[in-house]
């Protein structure tokens, strides 16, 4: 990638940091914070997901296994250990880019559905030893009891306008670095794998290990969603790494759209804008979830970007039209 | 973890004998419930996820059949009929559009039918737990075998899977339409341009899946409990059913399930906790060694 254009994105980061960290001094309001903090958690896991989906074709159906797996190493660190939270991000990322390495180095050799399945597979299994191994994990119940927070650089996340400023610059980072990774020369080998894997080995690539690390990167993002999350709702719970995650992360990018880079984020938003609305008027949530997946997968067909995306190519042709 | 348990019963004849009896009622279920996703991904080439929730819609239609009629024959034919006039709708109006779609696009049309389903039944059937009881027929006391206790209504249960996977062989393997179905498997594009309608042929084997899961729903019926979200767990196991008998392959599915149902059972003797864990291990183990699974054919490309 040309070096000006990925500092004009630094620099678009950079003001969307200072427009998010302006909020808390504009409105005392939880709410706008508690969205934030969570769609950090998301959009990242799910922008993550959209690196195996939408950039490589790997269609997983067990990437909450390392939104788990940094959830649960990162809130057992500061538990059991007297680690600070950035030792803490680290064992976690660690950990689960490890986890990544094992499972993806059996699960890229696979392809389409067999992949899918076999990622969910590993999931459930990864699902099942969370429950099974109570000692550790708290089992069903999850890992209660709340995670110690030590302060650092002057943060003490137990503060809600801390952790914010926490999300919002830890999410920042994360989307910069992806967009770095997926704009650099191993991203355009990604899609060229995606696209054609057999020209790609033809040329000289190490299909296997293009995918690999795809994988592992991909599971390490989840994983930074994983801790976010851990650090909002103050624990790990089970249902982090359970199938209707995975289920969540596809509705969430598919929503979005995959051909954008932001349209995981813009579809994360749109899932959590739209659950808290339908959990407040209706107890019918499924019904109304449900019926809002069919129109987008039947009515629209893709993503709220893709739409955006098509009526600016559109205007930009009219435009040099007239 | 108590596999000391596990080895004190597998040096009984009354504990095998208990066990196995509930390993093969839970197989027996699943089958009917797998040998339709399968059936539908051998034809269709497509993975019905909401497969589960066909099961669960049977287990309720028996419910009200029940009630109503207070047959219990009727009510799981009530709940094949039922189920299987679903799966005609659902494949007619939803499915048939997303079949050349990615498989992002048909999971995801069938999640939404998951989350729709479950709440259409909790406003129907209501939220709370649901049971049918037993039928009247089936209250004998349960037979001794060998010292173990195995209940009247499971050797039924077994029976009347049994005849419907008779009945499933020999429509397959013995009738102009199972050669139709076979044909359309192994080559869609062929088959229509034999002249044979293949967009019906794909709506007959829906409504018939969706058939095999609402008795599977209905037989189920006395014998668990009912409430909105039954079919999740069922359609997991159907997945690793599928995965480990072949994917697409009948027999395959009634090997993976009386091999699951016997797990299943033993399991929750040696290790409770850790029964899911060992039938997603399984399911790994045969991804990475045998994609195809242990009777399926090689994937066609």
């Amino acid at each position: 990638m040309k070096r000006h254009a990925f500092t004009k994105e630094m620099a678009l980061g950079a003001v969307v940091l200072g427009l998010l960290l302006l909020i808390p001094l504009l409105t005392p309001s939880r709410i706008a914070l508690d969205f934030v903090i969570r769609l950090a958690a998301l959009g990242i896991f799910a922008t993550s997901l959209n690196m195996l989906v939408g950039y490589g074709g790997m269609v997983s159906f067990g990437h909450s296994m390392f939104f788990g797996s940094g959830a649960y190493a990162f809130a057992l660190t500061l538990q059991k250990t007297s680690m600070g939270i950035p030792t803490a991000m680290l064992v976690a990322i660690v950990f689960s880019g490890l986890v990544a390495l094992v499972i993806g180095a059996i699960c890229v050799r696979l392809k389409e559905i067999y992949f899918s399945f076999l990622t969910l597979a590993f999931q459930m299994l990864f699902h099942s030893i969370i429950l099974t191994w109570t000692t550790l994990t708290g089992g069903d119940q999850g890992l209660t009891g709340g995670i110690p927070r030590p302060p650092f650089l002057g943060l003490n996340l137990a503060q809600t306008t801390d952790l914010y400023a926490f999300a919002s610059v830890v999410g920042v980072v994360c989307f910069l670095l992806m967009r770095y990774i997926l704009q650099s020369p191993f991203g355009y080998t990604l899609r060229m794998v995606r696209d054609n894997a057999d020209r790609a080995q033809f040329l000289g690539i190490n299909v296997w290990r293009v995918k690999l690390y795809a994988f592992i990167l991909a599971g390490v993002f989840a994983s930074v969603g994983g801790v976010l999350m851990s650090l909002f709702v103050s624990g790990a719970f089970p249902d982090f790494s359970y199938w209707t995650m995975s289920g969540e992360a596809v509705f969430m990018i598919m929503m979005g759209g995959v051909n954008v880079f932001l349209g995981p984020l813009v579809g994360s938003a749109l899932l959590l804008m739209f659950n808290d609305v339908i959990t407040r008027t209706t107890e019918y949530h499924g019904l109304a979830l449900g019926l809002v997946v069919l129109i987008f997968a039947l009515g629209f067909k893709r993503g709220i970007t893709d739409f955006v995306l098509q009526g600016w190519q559109w205007l930009q042709r009219s435009g040099r039209a007239s | 973890m108590e596999p000391t348990a596990l080895l004190e019963c597998l040096s009984s004849v009354s504990c095998i004998v208990t066990q196995s009896s509930t390993g093969l009622i839970v197989g027996a279920l699943l089958f009917l419930v797998a040998a339709g996703l399968t059936l539908i991904f051998g034809v269709l080439g497509v993975i019905n996820f909401s497969h589960g929730s066909f099961y669960m819609l049977g287990a309720y239609i028996a419910l009200s059949a029940y009630r109503f009629t207070g047959s219990y024959i009727l009510a799981t034919l009530a709940a094949g009929l039922g189920v299987g006039l679903f799966g005609l709708f659902f494949e007619r109006f939803f499915m048939r559009r997303v079949y050349n779609a990615d498989v992002l696009m048909q999971l995801l049309v069938c999640y939404a039918f998951i989350l729709i389903l479950d709440d259409v039944v909790k406003i129907i059937w209501g939220p709370e737990f649901q049971s049918m009881g037993m039928p009247a027929a089936f209250e004998a006391p349960p037979l001794f075998i060998g010292g173990g206790i195995v209940p009247v209504f499971y050797l039924y249960l077994i029976a009347a899977a049994g005849l419907i996977a008779l009945v499933l062989w020999y429509i397959l393997a013995k009738t102009r339409l199972g050669k139709v179905v076979r044909a359309a498997a192994h080559n869609p594009t062929m088959t229509s341009a034999l002249g044979l309608n293949t967009s019906l042929i794909y709506a007959c084997v829906f409504a018939f899946g969706g058939l095999l899961a609402g008795m599977a729903g209905g037989l189920a019926a006395p014998v668990r409990s009912m409430s909105p979200g039954m079919g999740f767990s069922i359609l997991i196991e159907s997945f690793i059913v599928t995965v480990i008998g072949g994917m697409g392959s009948v027999s395959g599915a009634l090997v993976g399930a009386l091999l699951i149902g016997l797990v299943r059972s033993f399991g929750s003797i040696g290790f409770p906790l850790f029964v899911e864990g060992i039938m997603f291990l399984a399911m790994v183990l045969i991804l990475v060694l045998k994609p195809s699974g242990l009777l399926g054919k090689e994937t066609r490309s």
